[in-house]
């Protein structure tokens, strides 16, 4: 799994590509959330588009990820969320939780 | 117990995350071959995930050289996933409810809540010798009669070895 980051207006938008899964891109996801904490930025974007699969431990790794950021006065929203990782997020009653956009201009205007 | 001609694919991996990713390839070309549709193959497969990975964490606690032993069953109307481990045995009672407010935000303990929201059977026995056999059941129609080849590269009783996927 990779992640690129790029910056728009002040908001990190991380990309992750592939798994979101336990050994895989769980442990990159969150490097790439500390990273970006540590290097400033406290509004962070991840478009889940390009996220092909995600397991509990994916979803803990956005939860752990979500409660950081805003530990640290910052916020943590989504984008683009696929129709599965929609159902996953959706089955846990994490959906209540995110904030979840499905337009990139939007998503960094709300910040 | 299954007859031999039930059974699909029998994979015996060592406890490494990476190998999640070999049971993953070798059910998802099964269940194709079966004709299950996509849908069913994802929801399967993450099922599988969530077992494997706690069997591999939670039961074997990652130790080294202890197996999983992964097996896909085909019987009528039903198709069926048993993973066992080697470890010290699991109460799935002990597991909170994770959509409980004060669960929400917990990083982990949602694997075996994902496994019965997305198949239709999770049981939890004890395995002879030690450990914890977990079977997921899904049903189907119109899956195909007719006993798949053996995926290229894996054969039934396949051994992964300790080198990975």
């Amino acid at each position: 799994m990779k992640i690129s980051a790029r910056n728009r207006d002040g908001v990190t938008i991380l990309e992750p590509q592939g798994k979101i899964t336990i050994g895989v891109g769980d442990v990159a996801l969150r490097e790439a959330v500390t990273e970006a904490l540590n290097t400033g930025s406290r509004s962070i974007l991840i478009n889940m588009a390009g996220v092909t699969t995600i397991d509990s431990s994916g979803v803990g790794e956005l939860v752990s990820t979500y409660t950081s950021v805003a530990n640290r006065g910052g916020k943590l929203k989504l984008l683009h969320l696929p129709p599965k990782v929609d159902d996953i997020l959706q089955v846990t009653q994490l959906i209540t939780v995110f904030e979840v956009h499905d337009d990139e201009d939007e998503a960094v205007a709300s910040f | 117990m299954a007859s031999d001609d039930e059974i699909q694919f029998h994979l015996s991996i060592d406890s490494r995350f990476e190998n999640i990713e070999l049971v993953q390839v070798v059910l998802n070309d099964v269940l194709e071959r079966l004709g299950l549709e996509e849908d069913t193959r994802h929801w399967m497969d993450l099922a599988t995930r969530e077992a494997v990975a706690n069997a591999i964490k939670h039961g074997n606690r990652s130790e080294p050289g202890t197996r999983v032993d992964v097996e896909l069953l085909r019987v009528e109307g039903e198709v069926v996933v048993t993973i066992a481990d080697r470890g010290p045995g699991f109460d799935p009672g002990e597991v909170g409810d994770p959509l409980a407010p004060e669960n929400l935000l917990r990083p982990s303990g949602r694997g075996l809540f994902y496994m019965q929201s997305f198949m239709d059977r999770v049981e939890f026995a004890a395995r002879d010798g030690g450990g914890t056999v977990v079977t997921l059941g899904k049903q189907v129609s119109g899956v195909s009669q007719q006993t798949p080849a053996a995926p290229e590269g894996a054969a039934d009783d396949m051994d992964s070895g300790g080198d990975g996927a």
